[in-house]
């Protein structure tokens, strides 16, 4: 085990931790503002969908290196346009929130599969498509181990790292942060001072499509290049986990995605290792997922989630 | 008679009928956009289901599973608990199955050997959803979190078990299991569809969960825990038992669904390359019943029929099966927004409170 393969595997832990940070980032607007949002996994795909169909044409229409932005921008727009259908159900209709939730998740896998099948003649998967290339930061990509694992990333693992610190502070520090935390906490006093709450619920919803329909773009237009059935497969349930894990805090989540991106990309590097070698692999598989519970059991503790989540907000009960 | 037309007559009959029309509405819709002709993909649809013994056999066997998991969500969340975990308590309860099967089928006799492999199925999904349980009613720890990352240990584990203890060399499966919950007695009936004693467990699963909930003083504790925690605490009811408790009887549904397939349908365990997916499925079917029993075996026989359908879709009008999905995610949105239904449905109240007055 030398340094090389110490910068190689953070290198591919980052890049598994970028869907799931974008995500679970999402899922932190949605819930800090009162909205339970299971539907994550289904926004990912809409987006992962999205990229993968919107970076082909762009790609066909000759935009090169451009063409896996136009990817980005369409998972975007296809996110918060599904991530609309949670919110009128479970804001405007009051309905069980994780009952919409679970919708999207629906409607997501039918209608990107059924859209694959309809732009590309019946087959189950989009045509492959140039994603995004690794950025090497001049100067920063030189520094041992850091430098392989960090600064010569891809442009969406960047852009989430930066988003990380910004939506931190726009929670956590701004009016409109204080805002969406009352509403999620206690809508009926934040009504009381003014603030619109199912504006509020609103906007929380659709930056939670918005972020995890860039975080199903990552998927397709870094790792994987074409989006099928299994593009996603449960990449969004992680990411409320991690949501879950980092106590819907932005860096907590962060932590937590890159922990979950660290036991994926450690699968490629097992058979390194000498004493590796003779556990079973479902072992090693199994650590992640085992050590997330050890964890919340020996340290977390009570989970500390939005009060106001999961109940619609209605003002004549006040 | 004026019973039944009052039963008829009142809104939570009403709104999830008009919600599966309006689902099916959606998808016809979905289908005119694509260029497809709808009526000809519903009929070879239902055609699909109720064309032939056999497939009709097979839509029962299809419906099995999604009963059980479906009752194992719904049983949670009337406890006030969302289990995303069926998966992994339906793969556990498979391996269970497995195990005592082929490593007791030499030495139990048939009469003792299947009944032992359905008990250790229910017994062991329940104790593995029990862990989510537990771990909630001692550390607060959020179940959705512990069901999610359980589904994942579940099938490794699974997979271990199945690799190494159970293998059928050279193949990625178990070696096939003696002990069998197959009706074969109905297999000439059916054109060798694969029934099984899991359909009636499943049923029989539904009037428990029925007759628990509501007749029984344990199952009124656990309906109060799940509609108010901190309520039935100041009553003195025991919130962490039957939080536990609730998560057991959850999975040993999730688990006996898993018996089903592999002691009544495959009669040996694969190595899964990815979660099966029951699980998920159970979500939805116990949304469309409503967490009721009764709902929960109607909405079963709904999803089995769509699901087994949409393959009769797609070689009858080339349609995409997945457009199912689309169907049943919109049926399920029109239940939960109920709101949107009445709003449809508004100009008929508006009706007939009108000719009442005249």
């Amino acid at each position: 085990m030398d340094f090389v393969v110490l910068g190689q595997l953070l290198n591919t832990t980052l890049v598994f931790s970028t869907a799931l940070i974008f995500a679970s980032l999402g899922g932190i607007f949605s819930e800090r503002s009162g909205v339970v949002n299971i539907g994550l996994e289904g926004l990912m795909m809409f987006g992962a969908f999205a990229a993968a169909v919107g970076g082909y044409y762009a790609q066909d229409a000759g935009m090169g290196e451009w063409a896996p932005w136009v990817g980005v921008l369409c998972a975007m727009a296809v996110g918060v346009i599904g991530s609309l259908i949670h919110a009128v159900a479970a804001i405007t209709f009051k309905a069980d929130q994780t009952i919409s939730g679970t919708v999207i998740n629906f409607l997501a896998a039918g209608s990107t599969l059924y859209m694959v099948k309809l732009f590309f003649e019946g087959s189950g998967e989009t045509p492959l498509i140039d994603g995004f290339s690794k950025v090497a930061i001049p100067g920063l990509s030189k520094i041992p181990v850091i430098g392989e694992g960090i600064f010569n990333s891809y442009p969406t693992t960047y852009l989430a790292i930066i988003l990380v610190i910004v939506i931190y502070f726009v929670l956590f520090k701004t009016p409109f942060g204080l805002r969406l935390r009352a509403v999620g906490e206690h809508p009926s006093a934040a009504d009381t001072l003014g603030v619109n709450v199912n504006k509020m619920r609103y906007i929380g919803v659709m930056l939670s499509g918005l972020l995890a329909g860039i975080g199903g773009a990552t998927i397709t237009l870094t790792t994987t290049g074409t989006f099928a059935h299994n593009t996603i497969s449960g990449q969004g349930f992680i990411a409320i986990a991690a949501m879950i894990f980092g106590k819907w805090n932005p860096l907590g989540a962060f932590g937590a995605a890159v922990f979950f991106g660290f036991s994926q990309a450690i699968r490629n590097y097992v058979q390194l290792f000498e004493w590796s070698k003779s556990i079973p692999q479902e072992f090693i598989f199994m650590i992640p997922y085992v050590l997330t519970i050890i964890v919340l059991v020996s340290a977390v503790g009570r989970s500390s989630a939005p009060k106001a989540l999961g109940e619609p907000y209605d003002p004549s009960k006040r | 008679m004026s019973r039944l037309r009052k039963i008829f007559a009142t809104d939570s009959y009403i709104v999830p009928l008009v919600a599966i029309l309006l689902g099916f509405l959606v998808g016809a819709i979905v289908m005119l956009f694509g260029g497809y002709d709808p009526i000809a993909a519903y009929s070879a649809l239902f055609k699909r289901v109720f064309g032939s013994p056999y497939d009709f056999g097979e839509a029962i066997r299809e419906m099995t599973p999604l009963m059980l998991t479906g009752l194992a969500v719904a049983f949670a969340f009337r406890s006030g608990m969302f289990n995303i975990g069926a998966d992994g308590q339906v793969m556990i309860g498979m391996t269970a199955a497995s195990v005592v099967g082929i490593k007791l089928g030499g030495v139990l006799p048939g009469f003792l050997l299947v009944p032992l492999a359905v008990i250790a199925a229910a017994v062991c999904g329940g104790l593995w959803a029990g862990i989510a349980g537990y771990l909630k009613a001692k550390r607060g720890i959020n179940e959705v979190i512990t069901t999610i990352m359980l589904n994942w240990i579940a099938l490794f584990l699974s997979n271990y078990i199945v690799r190494t203890f159970l293998l059928l060399q050279g193949q990625n499966r178990s070696e096939d299991n003696p002990a069998s919950l197959s009706m074969t007695f109905l297999f000439s009936t059916f054109d060798n569809a694969r029934l099984h004693w899991g359909t009636v467990i499943a049923l029989a699963a539904a009037t428990f969960f029925y007759v628990y909930l509501w007749k029984t003083k344990q199952g009124y504790e656990m309906r109060a825990v799940g509609l108010n925690p901190h309520a039935a605490e100041y009553a003195g009811m025991n919130v962490g038992r039957n939080v536990v408790k609730a998560m057991f009887i959850s999975g040993v549904f999730a688990g006996l669904a898993g018996a089903g397939e592999v002691l009544g349908v495959f009669h040996y365990q694969s190595v899964f390359a990815a979660s099966p997916g029951y699980g998920f499925d159970g979500i939805a079917v116990a949304l469309l019943g409503l967490t009721h029993p009764l709902g929960v075996i109607l909405a079963a026989i709904l999803y089995g029929t769509l699901t087994y359908g949409s393959a009769g879709m797609s070689f009858g009008a080339d349609v995409p099966p997945e457009l199912i999905r689309i169907v049943i995610g919109s049926i399920i949105f029109f239940i939960a927004a109920q709101g949107i239904v009445r709003w449809v449905l508004k100009p008929f109240y508006f009706k007939r409170k009108k000719e009442k007055v005249l």
